[in-house]
């Protein structure tokens, strides 16, 4: 996987909302490869920029307010944001395909979802009524919905939530697409359909052959699930690495953070342990700072961080981080 | 039983709703949301209330707080019963138990200020006055951490994290000695609910405070309850102290419900096996017939699909409603008899 060429790059792409208040800097110059077949995970909370950075490979960002200020997304070489609209809207679907969060919206109510399902294959691929209608069955039964030929005649308020994301993700493969972005796709789901929806993108991703980015706040359905971590705060990556590197050595202290204020199922509550919140709010991302946007709410943090945002820096193999300081040194008890 | 150490003491509660049709509203079924559920809190502990979306877990908290009137069974808060009491005398009582919400951002009036909501529940009860009042509301605010000067603000200046923080003022307003939480954290940033946790763990230690804690969230539970009940289509089905449960789930529900939460540690994750539930919950106004998990449960016996298992307490405060887990259990301690 390492010495081919990437699936799609992504090079400093910026995007920006011009409202009312100001200008929002939703994702600030923001680089990294996705390979063929591998799953990245994009992880952050609401407001880092994690949708938006998606939106924009998708070039779904609503213009005004929205604006690609500038950047890159070679895909499979070419770069999705000088394509024609006509092109773009090929891309989508067909090579690209995007599941969100809420499949209650993502649903048209006046619609079968056989129908629905049928859209993208018809448009795209030019497929007949008739074939197209088998495929939707065959894609129903591959996702793991029963009794599929009776349930396209179904409309979207018949189906439970975890049915309608399995329609959703049928929807979103029914042209093959080399790449699937997930937003958030089990947020709104239970757990145990949650874990249902997992094992099924698991499964379809090795018969496939797709490559997935998968975004959440949750680091704990990506550990099972992603091979490397984005983390993004405020815009900006500030640490990425393989999964396993990231979980037992976190080196920023928000991702080290994030970890910390999580309490684990499989963990009993040691006497007197508590939660180790990260104190304070994110940004508004509104007045664009020199500092290091996590300056204000970091422990850690030293006089040059108030002056100057640090890039990415390669701190191991694969392992990157944007921070000044080294959290193994100056705290060695916190970071265990 | 009815004890000291016990502040609540609820006997098999049920929560119907009326499905009703036509223009003239005929009743056509019932909606099962809580049905026959029993269980007591002591004072000062937190017990976990825990299921998925739609098993009847809000409703529960809601019925015990007399905010629905339940379709029957009793519900005892500190020794007194309360769905009998007449309307007046139960608002005197409700004072003492309290109720966070879910969305900090409903739950709150957006015409008010931050002040004037903290106030409300002394203004209604009647408690303090002028100067004195004031003080109290600073003092709340103080307590949850926010700054006293926010009083004169409104509810859109504030974060998530502190609007649930003065839902959490405005509960403690009257001196409550029972609070239930409604998935309080669910909204949050994950950044964020550690400090609201942390903030409700206080409170309890300051004030002695006994907590319902609704949520989906098992992890959380694990850190926060002392006992936790697990509910699943409006029954419970398993209670027990929490590291009982999370050692030894007898229920196959709570079993597939634990092992599917993901764990934020791939080495972990890698062994972990997982139990993946088949299919969706049954709908709550046509339950199945015999156990309500009978259509789910990877272990179902015939007996399953007839009888309903009733909530037996198999081990010291461990109690299952489960026919497989108690034909095992009886077997083991067969075995230990020999």
């Amino acid at each position: 996987m390492n010495n081919q060429s990437p699936l799609m790059s992504v090079k400093d792409l910026t995007t920006r909302f011009h409202t009312e208040d100001g200008t929002v800097f939703a994702v600030n110059g923001i680089s990294y490869d996705l390979f063929e077949g591998e799953t990245i995970a994009v992880v952050g909370e609401s407001g880092c920029g994690k949708s938006v950075h998606a939106l924009s490979i998708m070039r779904l960002i609503p213009t005004p307010p929205g604006e690609i200020v500038r950047g890159e997304v070679t895909f499979q070489g070419r770069d999705l944001l000088k394509l024609p609209r006509d092109a773009m809207r090929h891309v989508r679907g067909t090579e690209i395909a995007m599941i969100f969060q809420d499949p209650m919206t993502s649903l048209n109510p006046v619609f079968t979802i056989g129908y629905q399902i049928a859209e993208p294959l018809r448009e795209h691929l030019n497929m007949s009524k008739k074939a197209a209608e088998e495929r939707v069955v065959e894609l129903l039964d591959m996702v793991g919905i029963s009794d599929a030929a009776e349930r396209v005649k179904s409309y979207p308020h018949e189906f439970s939530g975890g049915m309608r994301q399995r329609a959703m993700i049928a929807m979103a493969l029914s042209c093959m697409p080399k790449l699937l972005i997930a937003d958030e796709p089990t947020t709104a789901l239970d757990v145990t359909i949650q874990a249902q929806i997992v094992e099924l993108v698991k499964r379809l991703r090795a018969e496939l052959n797709m490559s997935i980015i998968w975004i959440t706040h949750d680091l704990g359905i990506v550990a099972g699930l992603a091979e490397r971590i984005l983390v993004m705060y405020a815009g900006y990556i500030v640490e990425t690495a393989p999964v396993k590197e990231l979980y037992a050595n976190p080196s920023h202290p928000y991702t080290l953070g994030l970890l910390r204020s999580l309490p684990r199922v499989d963990k009993g509550r040691a006497a007197g342990r508590r939660l180790i919140p990260i104190a304070g709010l994110p940004p508004d991302q509104i007045d664009p700072t020199n500092a290091c946007p996590f300056a204000p709410r970091c422990q850690f943090a030293v006089e040059r961080c108030l002056s100057e945002n640090p890039s990415l820096k390669s701190i191991g193999p694969r392992h990157q981080i944007a921070c000044w300081v080294n959290v193994h040194e100056a705290a060695p008890e916190v970071v265990r | 039983m009815s004890d000291n150490q016990t502040i609540m003491e609820v006997n098999n509660l049920k929560m119907y709703f009326p499905i009703t049709r036509g223009v003239f509203k005929r009743t056509v079924g019932w909606t099962q949301a809580v049905d026959d559920v029993s269980f007591r809190i002591k004072k000062g502990e937190t017990l976990g209330l825990v299921g998925e979306s739609g098993c009847g877990k809000t409703t529960l908290g809601r019925a015990i707080l007399q905010l629905h009137k339940p379709t029957a069974g009793t519900v005892k808060f500190e020794g007194e019963e309360l769905t009998t009491l007449p309307r007046r005398d139960l608002r005197e009582r409700t004072s003492r138990m309290q109720i966070i919400f879910q969305d900090p951002f409903s739950s709150l009036n957006p015409r008010m200020t931050v002040g004037a909501i903290v106030r409300e529940p002394l203004v209604i009860h009647g408690v303090a006055n002028g100067e004195e009042r004031r003080r109290v509301v600073e003092e709340l605010l103080e307590r949850v951490g926010l700054n006293a000067q926010f009083a004169n603000r409104f509810p859109h200046e504030f974060s998530g994290g502190q609007r649930q923080r003065i839902g959490i003022a405005r509960a403690l307003a009257l001196n409550p000695t029972f609070i239930v939480a409604d998935e309080p954290i669910t909204s949050l940033d994950v950044s964020i609910q550690a400090q609201i946790v942390n903030l409700m763990e206080d409170l309890q230690d300051e004030l002695g405070l006994t907590y319902l804690f609704i949520t989906h969230d098992l992890s959380m539970v694990r850190h926060i309850c002392d006992r936790v009940a697990v509910m699943y289509l409006g029954k419970i089905v398993e209670l027990s102290g929490v590291e009982a449960l999370y050692n030894n789930a007898m229920h196959p529900y709570t079993q597939s419900l634990l092992s599917a939460i993901p764990v934020p540690d791939p080495v972990v994750e890698e062994t972990r096996q997982r139990i993946i539930l088949e299919g969706d919950v049954p709908s709550p106004a046509n339950p199945p017939a015999g156990c309500n998990f009978c259509t789910r449960c990877p272990k179902v016996m015939e007996r399953c699909f007839h009888a309903e298992p009733e909530l037996k307490e198999l081990a010291p405060d461990h109690s299952v409603a489960c026919f497989v887990a108690e034909e095992s259990w009886q077997k083991a301690s067969m075995q230990k008899e020999v």
